[in-house]
């Protein structure tokens, strides 16, 4: 009886909740909604009520729970990063530096988050009757965990890819198409993530009939920010037991990094309510915020780009500009509603980190703990090395190693002058 | 508005017994500069009412030729408040032809609503079709336009079913857009019957005029929508030609459109008799 009514608690919207968010129609705050041509609006809509059966659907968790812990490979350790910890220490004042904590999303299959999101909505395909379906990709690793998916599910799959990122990612374009996916190279635009994301969203739209759209982060038309939200959450939600039984306490500081901010907002999600919880988004700020980077709400305002409302790196007359990241998976115009509303509201603290230090910190980790982060999560570490000093001993910071860095180390490689 | 120059121009279309002949260009494509001998050509050529492009880096409702226009645009350094320039300049030369503004939101909205109905009354532009905002985000833009007497004008697809339908009459004005094919614009061509029964529907559910676009290419097709809808929107073929011209097209677009108007007329009782 008593767990009964926890679960009604649990689905029952407190107006007081942090985790209450998006309202009816789709919004954050000011954030969110469905800004997409009429011709996907029906499509749209029938995928909120898919989405919300399927929540109601025990079988529909019971089945992702499964392919989670059986396929995945989770749930995947929280682990303290002694040596790390030690050797800020090492440099702090007396009595100061935080013990540092990985969530180790890079253990997953396929070496990061992304996959979480990807069973979930090829689950939703299915449940849509949908056989096809198409992703956009940047780096190429939201486009291998599709792909992945879709061999899993006996799908036909085509990945849509900024062509100049089809070139620089060739091992990844290799993978997706022994997993069975059609690469298909973008040559509109910049040639990057965005156009990616346009183009998979003309086919999309030519193709609505029999074809779901895997979207790769927590953004984009209504319902996806906040299903992808959903199905990352299982990040939060192991970290917060993962603690609880270590430490008996829960966590001062989360730290993640932040393009769209998927992993991001499924470790934090399940702490918003924790008002003692600190948290940390990490933009990359590529060249520094003065010249070219990808930090949306250092540098960017509120706008309305694929679908939804949200803080967008652009120019006086709304033109979008061009993100840059030396991390592909941050190299990105915009970011998730809900983090722009939680950077409005305040409850998030979102912080920058250039190209250099997020490099230093893949060399400092790799070196330190045997874990070679990816250019993502490396961000992460960076913040975590600037403020963990600050911090008392006894306090404790998790940061979300969200991917591993194998597919990077070509681009570190380059950027540290050395040939491979 | 004191005079609704969209209404108008339907109502003089209709009695002439046929389809009013809409033409889309983007703005500043090539150049800023080469714009209004454009929009001079589409009128003198014959078009009734005048959607004129603005520009945006991501349009991701436009196939490859719109596309490439609003890159060429850009490129050439077009800004919001020159589009507002030719527009004026367009309302002084042509006080009776209905100008729309067709784009995506964030430009439109990246001042706030208000300052962008301003502009656009200020400049005479009569409509505006914002692509991606769809009924359910109406108070992004709607209300402001509404208080300034500019038609929001919406867009019914293949997908817009009967039970969405109202929602998107629901301030909708000015005329219907009716999209005939799910998907981009330009590529694929919409079947005549699906055209046909499409208008059918759309007209047991408003009084609006109902427009069909997207993927009209030849007068020929323009002439079998013209038989069944109020208007015709070309639009790609059109940016097709400055595509290929450039600075020099505008009399190449004077004679492309001219042709498609032909053929809508050939459609009228009273300009057959006429020739007769």
């Amino acid at each position: 009886m008593t767990e009964e009514i926890e679960a009604m608690t649990d689905s029952i919207t407190l107006p007081n909740s942090l985790r209450s968010q998006p309202d009816a129609s789709g919004h954050f705050g000011s954030f969110g909604g469905r800004y997409v041509a009429e011709t996907l609006m029906p499509l749209i809509l029938e995928l909120e009520k898919v989405y919300r059966d399927a929540r109601q659907d025990p079988a529909f968790d019971a089945e992702f729970t499964e392919l989670l812990r059986s396929y995945v490979g989770r749930p995947n350790p929280l682990y303290y990063a002694g040596r790390l910890t030690e050797a800020l220490r090492a440099e702090a004042a007396p009595g100061k530096g935080a013990k540092i904590y990985l969530k180790r999303e890079e253990l997953n299959h396929t070496g990061a988050h992304k996959i979480n999101n990807c069973i979930g909505q090829a689950l939703l395909a299915r449940r849509m009757g949908k056989k096809k379906v198409i992703a956009e990709t940047g780096a190429g690793q939201h486009g291998v965990a599709t792909a992945t998916v879709a061999a899993l599910f006996g799908m036909e799959c085509k990945i849509f890819m900024g062509a100049k990122d089809v070139e620089r990612q060739k091992p990844n374009v290799f993978r997706m198409k022994l997993l069975g996916a059609e690469v298909i190279p973008v040559v509109s635009g910049s040639q990057t993530l965005k156009d990616a994301m346009n183009d998979a969203l003309r086919h999309w739209v030519s193709n609505v009939h029999d074809t779901f759209y895997i979207i790769g982060t927590a953004a984009g038309p209504h319902p996806y920010p906040e299903l992808v939200r959903d199905f990352q959450s299982v990040i939060g939600r192991e970290a917060r037991e993962q603690i609880l039984e270590l430490e008996g306490r829960l966590p001062d500081m989360l730290i993640a990094p932040v393009g769209g901010g998927s992993n991001a907002i499924g470790l934090f999600h399940p702490f918003l309510d924790d008002a003692e919880v600190r948290m940390i988004g990490v933009e990359a700020a590529g060249e520094g915020l003065a010249g070219k980077h990808a930090a949306s709400l250092a540098g960017g305002k509120s706008g309305i780009l694929h679908g939804n409302r949200t803080y967008l790196l652009q120019d006086e007359d709304g033109q979008i500009t061009e993100a840059h990241s030396i991390s592909a998976g941050l190299d990105y115009p915009g970011i998730g509603p809900e983090h722009s509303w939680l950077h409005e509201i305040g409850r998030v603290e979102y912080m920058p980190i250039t190209d250099d230090e997020a490099l230093a910190s893949f060399q400092k980790l790799s070196a330190l703990e045997g874990i070679i982060p990816a250019l993502e999560s490396a961000h992460a570490i960076a913040i975590a090395e600037k403020v963990a000093p600050t911090l008392d001993a006894d306090r404790i910071i998790v940061v979300n190693l969200s991917g591993r860095g194998d597919k990077d180390i070509f681009t570190v490689a380059s950027a540290l002058g050395v040939e491979i | 508005m004191t005079v609704d120059r969209l209404s108008a121009r339907f109502a003089a279309c209709k009695s002439q017994g046929r389809a009013a002949l809409v033409t889309f260009v983007t703005a500043g494509d090539p150049s800023v500069a080469d714009t209004p001998a454009i929009l001079d050509a589409l009128v003198e050529g014959g078009a009734d009412i005048i959607e004129l492009g603005m520009p945006f880096t991501d349009p991701m409702a436009d196939g490859p030729a719109i596309e490439l226009a609003n890159l060429r645009s850009l490129g050439s350094g077009t800004k919001t408040k020159d589009i507002f320039a030719l527009a004026s300049a367009f309302r002084a030369r042509h006080p009776e032809t209905p100008l729309v503004l067709m784009g995506y939101a964030n430009p439109m909205l990246v001042r706030g609503p208000q300052w962008f109905a301003d502009q656009c009354s200020a400049a005479g532009v009569d409509g505006v079709v914002c692509v991606d905002v769809p009924p359910e985000e109406d108070a992004e833009i709607g209300p402001a336009l509404r208080a300034a007497g500019i038609h929001l004008i919406r867009l019914a697809t293949p997908t817009t079913d009967a039970a969405r339908l109202p929602a998107v009459l629901n301030g909708a004005s000015g005329f219907l857009y009716h999209v005939a094919v799910a998907g981009i614009t330009g590529k694929q061509q919409a079947a005549q019957a699906a055209v046909e029964q499409a208008v059918a529907r759309l007209k047991t559910a408003t009084d609006l005029p109902i427009a069909v676009g997207f993927g009209v290419r030849s007068a020929e097709q323009a002439a079998a929508i013209g038989r069944v809808a109020d208007g015709v929107v070309v639009g790609s073929a059109i940016v097709d030609i400055i595509g290929s011209h450039g600075d020099a097209a505008a009399p190449f677009v004077k004679e492309f459109v001219a042709a498609l108007r032909g053929a809508l007329n050939a459609n009228s009782p009273h300009f057959r008799e006429t020739a007769a």
